[in-house]
């Protein structure tokens, strides 16, 4: 090769090359994500926070504020402050008068096509559950999705009964799903023909939550706020 | 490649039919497809994809000669999962109920080819200002493709166009369509489409040829 | 944190939501590999493999940045810690199969941009499953796809020897197929519940 030309041809890029490339680059992406977290993090919290509010006055009919409590270490009830990352929660709903008319649960579980997730709203007057509303659902649409829709599966939520055994430990009738049509109790959930699995689902998801969160709930009435009448 | 007699219309047209990404190149496909179940979906899908194309393209374009050929893949992904973040909590912000329905594939956008691809073959070697021409037709072209898809789903599947419905009640749903193998139907009823489109364009060709030949040879 | 069993979650993975067959992800190698057999088997093996590394690595990478308060920087990281995964699970075949190592050929480094492998580092995070349910999930997400590979290849083998209409030769029979074995995956549907 001639002088000329390998004098013309382009001299290898240096280590230093490489690194400012990519140093250069780095830095200038780092500054436009933490950029756009910081402009949208604010907007996206509130939405969550208007979506959750939606829900919990959804399931929980009388209710215009809402106050969120967290399961502590004791098994007692705090308001929360702060975050309630990773926290147990339940959201406690007042009326105009202030009155607590009922706590709203979140729950989820395995539907027909992959996990359901719920809130439904529960009454200490009624001792049942009085509202249910799917938040995140997979289900076929057509067929399992009337879980979110058909009036006479909505129905069984109206009032769902969750009442404990006298000594309050534990609910006395566990939610039992039954075919269509089957319904005679008031804790039986009414099945949708055509989507078994998906009400089946529902049912079962509600057993376990309400299983779980009823009776603490119950027995740590004093740890809420509010007056309120508890039924019989 | 740069082309100095194309101008940079040619460059934006050329996406959006000719070199479509999605139904001639069939570039890009895997992430979109999930969540192109309605129309809606879909031409968001779209264009979130066509914006992160396009922004990929100018940066690229405009650090074209300061990124060493050795690391460009590397700082290429780079930026394009940036601009795939800047989507993701932008989409969060505007709508929730939009970013539950698309979820992760959102994110996914970073693996399409055709970001990858258009970054390597076109914007690396191009000027910023052809770079968005191209950008921008490949991104319509493949926004429009996504939405023909979406919309084909969303009409036969649930009988309703952006959820405006659009046949009478008695119109039975074709469920499938929704459902994940509606997907794969529909872009093989698309692609054949295109197949049958460019057969027809070839055999017309080849007629056109021939015809020239002979007039050639009887006036010779 | 989820609350499905291990079964459930094995199951859901591969058969009910099958990655390729449910979700459209991991299409690219899917289409280009699925014409011979064997070589669909060892994909799907050498996808395995790549997806069992790359979720331990998310969950890792995950609980990492929590701790940082960093959440944006997910999607850079699990890329960059994929990229890096299949680099070395590609020096590692090379070292421990030379023979492996050439069938594989051009496929591994298509691996890297799966969407398959981000999808399930994605999904994981998302659904908040805890160590051993990731090892699982990429277990089964894995065992899902070398499935549908591996049915694939059978069904377009057969195929090249079969006459079909000229206009869906290629892509479009190759994606007519995944359709109807979508179909037939559905089937599986309440099996994981």
């Amino acid at each position: 090769m001639s002088r000329t030309e390998l004098a013309s041809r382009p001299a290898p890029p240096s280590i230093w090359h490489m690194y400012r490339a990519m140093v250069g680059v780095g830095v200038f992406c780092g500054l436009l994500i933490v950029t756009v977290f910081q402009v949208t993090r604010p907007v996206i919290e509130r939405n969550k926070a208007e979506a959750l509010q939606k829900a919990i006055f959804h399931v929980l009919p009388n209710a215009s504020t809402s106050t969120t409590y967290r399961l502590d270490e004791s098994g007692g009830f705090k308001v929360l402050e702060g975050e309630g990352v990773g926290e147990q929660l339940v959201y406690a709903g007042y009326d105009d008068t202030q009155e607590l008319v009922g706590l709203a649960v979140e729950a989820q579980g395995m539907g027909y096509q992959d996990v359901i997730v719920l809130i439904y709203g529960y009454s200490f007057a009624e001792q049942a559950i009085t509202g249910i509303q799917v938040l995140e659902s997979k289900e076929t649409p057509g067929l399992g999705d009337k879980i979110e829709t058909d009036p006479d599966f909505l129905q069984n939520f109206e009032r769902l009964d969750v009442s404990l055994r006298d000594d309050l430990s534990e609910i006395a009738n566990p939610i039992v799903p039954v075919k269509h049509g089957e319904k005679t109790n008031p804790w039986e959930v009414d099945g949708i023909t055509g989507a078994t699995i998906s009400s089946v689902a529902i049912a079962d998801i509600l057993n376990r939550s309400a299983q779980y969160w009823v009776p603490r709930i119950r027995n740590n009435l004093s740890d809420f706020q509010g007056h309120f009448q508890v039924g019989e | 490649m740069v082309s100095p007699d194309k101008s940079s219309t040619d460059e934006f047209i050329k996406g959006l039919w000719k070199e479509n990404p999605v139904f001639v190149q069939v570039l890009g496909m895997c992430p979109v497809l999930a969540v192109s179940n309605t129309a809606l979906n879909a031409l968001a899908m779209g264009l979130a994809t066509a914006f992160v194309l396009i922004m990929s393209n100018i940066v690229v374009s405009s650090l074209r000669s300061f990124i060493p050929k050795q690391v460009r893949i590397a700082t290429y992904i780079l930026i394009i999962a940036t601009f795939v973040t800047v989507v993701d909590y932008v989409i969060q912000a505007v709508s929730l109920d939009l970013y539950k329905a698309l979820g992760a594939f959102i994110s996914l956008i970073v693996v399409n080819c055709l970001i990858l691809g258009r970054a390597e073959a076109f914007a690396s070697k191009n000027t910023v200002a052809r770079s968005i021409m191209d950008g921008l037709g490949m991104g319509i072209g493949f926004a429009f493709a996504l939405f023909c898809l979406g919309a084909v789903r969303e009409i036969l599947g649930a009988g309703s166009l952006f959820d405006v419905q659009l046949f009478h009640d008695s119109f039975q749903d074709w469920v499938v369509m929704i459902l994940p193998s509606g997907g794969f139907f529909t872009l093989a009823g698309w692609l054949l489409l295109f197949n049958w489109l460019k057969q027809r364009k070839d055999k017309r060709e080849q007629m056109d040829k021939s015809a020239t030949l002979t007039l050639s040879k009887e006036t010779a | 944190m989820a609350s499905e069993s291990l079964w459930t979650i094995f199951i859901n993975a591969s058969l009910v939501n099958n990655f390729v067959l449910a979700y459209f992800l991991g299409i690219c190698p899917f289409l280009g590999v699925s014409s011979k057999l064997e070589t669909a088997t060892r994909m799907g093996g050498a996808v395995t493999f790549v997806m069992l590394v790359s979720s331990i690595c998310a969950f890792g990478i995950q609980l990492l940045l929590v701790a940082i308060d960093a959440p944006y920087l997910k999607l850079i990281s699990f890329i960059a810690v994929i990229a890096s995964t299949v680099q070395l699970v590609e020096m590692f075949i090379k070292k421990v199969s030379p023979a492996l190592f050439r069938a594989l050929g051009i496929f591994l480094p298509l691996i890297t941009t799966n969407c398959a492998i981000l999808g399930l580092a994605l999904f994981q995070t998302n659904k908040g499953y805890n160590f051993v349910q990731c090892i699982v999930y990429a277990l089964g997400a894995g065992a899902g796809f070398t499935l549908a590979l591996v049915l694939m290849a059978g069904l377009r083998e057969k195929l090249e020897l079969a006459e079909v209409p000229d206009v869906t030769k290629g892509t479009a029979m190759a994606i007519m197929i995944a359709g109807l074995l979508s179909v037939t995956f559905m089937g599986f549907g309440g099996l994981g519940g």
